[in-house]
């Protein structure tokens, strides 16, 4: 048998149910001891100088290469704005650094205590286990969130200090201005903190059920590796909708026209209903916990049990949540879906470059730009992801009456990005500079990123 | 009865019961501790006092029995009172703090109507001030437990449990522990100490609970124990060796203990006598009688110690341990069975 909140006379006074207890101490209290611990350890600080510091002066010393990372969105525009600096830092904060940010604080906020021996001094200094974990879990919540704010920030002033507020290409090649593309970093960034509370909460959840073992340190990052490697994989698209890493890449939606929306909400939202589940599910774990045996540090069956399964659970019914109301089948990744998004690349960044080889402005309507692509040469289910996606755009040449072609061969995730890689004419998506304002930057019609909405519709 | 049970009680448990799985902790334990005391509890590993100490300090309650602290009935719905503190299984620091952080994060925590001692204060009761402003980090074991006596000493308790605070000190630190435990017992505090440092218990405790397997197999005076009646393992030293063996073995009730249980080492001159305390008197008188000098005789092994190896069942130590402090064999006592058992069951 082991001691559980109903039985934990420190837990009932901190409760405020005790009769003859002391008076509960605050949580503020709490709180500000526990920020004193996170930052008086050096790991947290040179977290918070790294997150600070990094981020800006990497975006500041790529923008000062001639290669730039072309493989992660938005590289390949860092040359072109300030504003693209910090979306390629935020999709490797969401690959890298997020989980790894996680883990090294909410991983260990519980398990800390265990290592060096100080939860029974906690205890009968507080008396109250509830009040405990509130303050572990917002003060590790708000390290979490001085840090992104961190990676955010100091990406931002690298990317304008190296580019200035220039107009971003957006995901489907049109242009957002300097502001527009202000708010929607911001707004993207914002969009991340969802899965890293996710991230955060599964973080509570294993450093309080795994205690002193490494695995409650590793487990954020091992959750993080495990849903992008799912993510990879050819998935149904209500199964990828409804894992809590989605709004790692649904912010992309963001900078499409109109906005796809639709995934990133439900990517948020699926983010924050895991961060509640598994921050109750941590508390829960953590106020059975017995105090009493120290060679007791909580990692048991039932400690596992009692978080694995039902954040299985809710996985399993986020799916079916997700499969009805969006009536989302398959991979989502359709030839219709591809024609249309390659397609409107294409027109946006056609205007794009004839602006910047000073040509007389076209506009949509009058390029009627189509795509006709196909998969595996037309071969089997035309639908999903893959590298053998061909692309002919066919538009009408202003003022000849003509209709031109190009072709571009496609590389498709699972997720939806894609990358288009211009297959000729030359003279049209080939390679080659264009000189602007005394800068030379490829042809934007020669590789471009897209973005497919997963969801019908 | 005795004048000592009716001196105010600071803890009384009847029937204590606290089960782990399929371990019983605590088997139906009768406790008593007298307020303004230095109560020892002692007990082989596994016999239950962490677990004991656990629930005084209201980190866990008890499955049966009733428990009542500083006059507060403890129990399910009712938590301990105010004025507990200590520590269990070594104190509680954070190694990235200072000394003085770690006292006032401490001290913050507590209600602001909780009596509480200054921070210097408490540093500078254990002798700590020096070092206040020094990482934990770096910090000695004998330091850390001072730290964290003085972290307990914050709040100004009246129920003061230590687990093993004399672990790691030298003599210095321990004399230091020793006088700020007597005189918080003398200002009326309770002190439970859990040592497996017979010399400390007997030096501090006038009170002693022993466990075994979870139940009480002694709880009483320390005195009470060590008048028992029992044989003990004594080192003597005379001016003629050999006359003194000759003395011992021509003594009732003593015999010479030889091989590997008598005084190892270089030191020939040392003999070790097992016998109880009148036939060592007896020896003594005999001794004095054919003009051999007693140099020094000394209990191999506490009284204190012996009690507890024979109350514990553990085997008796095979040499000399820790030569205890030379006692005067008029006033050396040894104790059989004890007579105030209290086993609970």
């Amino acid at each position: 048998m082991t001691a559980t909140v109903a039985d934990a006379p420190a837990a009932r006074a901190g409760a405020g149910t005790g009769t003859a207890g002391r008076r509960p101490v605050p949580v503020a209290r709490i709180l500000r001891f526990e920020l004193l611990k996170q930052f008086s350890a050096w790991r947290v600080r040179l977290l918070i100088g790294l997150c600070w510091l990094g981020p800006g002066l990497m975006v500041f010393a790529i923008d000062q290469q001639s290669t730039l990372p072309s493989d992660t969105l938005f590289g390949r525009w860092m040359h072109a704005t300030g504003w693209a600096g910090p979306l390629v830092v935020l999709g490797f904060a969401g690959t890298w650094a997020l989980p790894l940010v996680t883990s090294m604080v909410a991983g260990d906020v519980f398990a800390s205590e265990d290592r060096i021996g100080t939860w029974r001094h906690l205890l009968i200094a507080v008396r109250s286990h509830r009040r405990i974990f509130a303050a572990k879990a917002v003060a590790s919540l708000a390290v979490i969130g001085l840090l992104v704010a961190g990676l955010a920030l100091s990406s931002i002033v690298g990317g304008l200090l190296a580019e200035g507020s220039q107009p971003l290409v957006g995901l489907d090649g049109h242009l957002l201005s300097g502001p527009d593309a202000a708010g929607d970093v911001l707004l993207a960034w914002l969009c991340v903190l969802a899965p890293t509370l996710a991230l955060a909460a599964v973080g509570l959840l294993g450093s309080v059920a795994l205690g002193r073992s490494p695995m409650g340190l590793l487990l954020p990052m091992l959750a993080a590796l495990g849903m992008q490697v799912a993510q990879m994989l050819p998935l149904p698209v209500a199964v990828r909708l409804a894992l809590p890493g989605y709004a790692f890449i649904s912010w992309n939606g963001l900078f499409a026209a109109p906005q796809q929306l639709g995934p990133l909400l439900i990517g948020v939202g699926v983010s924050l209903l895991w961060a509640v589940v598994a921050t109750a599910l941590a508390y829960l774990v953590f106020v059975r916990r017995d105090f009493t045996n120290l060679n007791n540090d909580g990692a048991g069956r039932r400690a596992l049990t009692l978080g694995v399964l039902p954040l299985a659970g809710v996985l399993a019914a986020t799916v079916g949540l997700v499969a009805v109301a969006t009536d989302a089948g398959g991979s989502g990744i359709t030839q219709a879906k591809v024609q249309r998004s390659v397609a409107t690349a294409f027109a946006h960044l056609y205007r794009y470059q004839q602006a910047q080889m000073r040509q007389p402005p076209v506009t949509e309507a009058q390029l009627q730009t189509v795509a006709a692509c196909d998969k595996s040469e037309g071969l089997g289910a035309q639908q999903g992801s893959g590298n053998d996606w061909r692309c002919t755009v066919s538009w009408n040449v202003p003022g000849y009456n003509s209709t031109a072609q190009a072709i571009y061969q496609l590389n498709v995730t699972a997720n939806g990005r894609y990358t288009a890689d211009g297959d000729g004419p030359v003279q049209v998506n080939g390679y080659f500079l264009i000189l602007t304002g005394g800068k030379a930057s490829p042809n934007p019609l020669w590789q471009f990123d897209g973005n497919v909405d997963l969801l019908p519709g | 009865m005795d004048g000592r049970m009716e001196a105010p009680v600071a803890v009384r448990g009847r029937g204590i019961t606290k089960v782990f799985g399929d371990v019983v902790a605590l088997d139906h334990i009768d406790v008593s501790m007298t307020q303004g005391q230095i109560h020892g509890l002692v007990g082989p590993n596994g016999a239950g006092k962490t677990t004991l100490l656990g629930l005084l300090l209201g980190l866990a309650v008890a499955d049966e029995g009733s428990l009542e602290i500083l006059g507060a009935p403890v129990g399910r719905a009712l938590p301990p009172p105010d004025g507990i503190s200590g520590f269990v299984d070594g104190p509680g620091l954070y190694p990235t703090l200072t000394a003085r952080q770690n006292l006032a994060t401490l001290a913050a925590l507590r209600p602001d109507d909780a009596p509480a001692a200054n921070v210097e204060e408490a540093l500078e009761q254990v002798g700590l001030i020096d070092a206040a402003d020094a990482k934990v980090r770096g910090f000695s074991l004998g330091m850390r437990q001072r730290l964290g006596l003085a972290a307990a000493l914050l709040t100004r308790p009246r129920l003061l449990v230590l687990d093993e605070p004399s672990n790691g000190l030298d003599p210095a630190g321990k004399k230091h522990v020793h006088r700020v435990l007597r005189r918080m017992a003398a200002e009326g505090a309770t002190v439970v100490l859990s040592s497996h440092r017979m010399d400390d218990l007997e030096a501090l405790c006038s009170e002693i609970t022993i466990l075994s397997t979870g139940r009480v197999v002694f709880s009483g005076p320390v005195n009470k124990l060590s008048d028992e009646n029992r044989d003990l393992d004594y080192r003597l030293r005379a001016s003629d060796p050999s006359a003194a063996r000759a003395v011992a073995a021509g003594t009732p009730g003593v015999s010479i203990v030889e091989g590997h249980e008598a005084a190892p080492g270089p030191d020939t001159d040392v003999i070790v006598v097992r016998a109880r305390v009148a036939a060592v008197d007896e020896l003594v008188a005999r001794m004095v009688r054919e003009d051999v000098a007693v140099r020094e005789l000394t209990p191999v092994v506490s009284p204190l110690e012996a009690a507890f190896l024979a109350l514990t069942e553990q085997p008796a130590p095979t040499a000399p341990i820790s030569p205890a402090a030379p006692i005067s064999p008029a006033t050396s006592t040894a104790s059989t069975a004890p007579t105030e058992q209290e086993a609970a069951r």
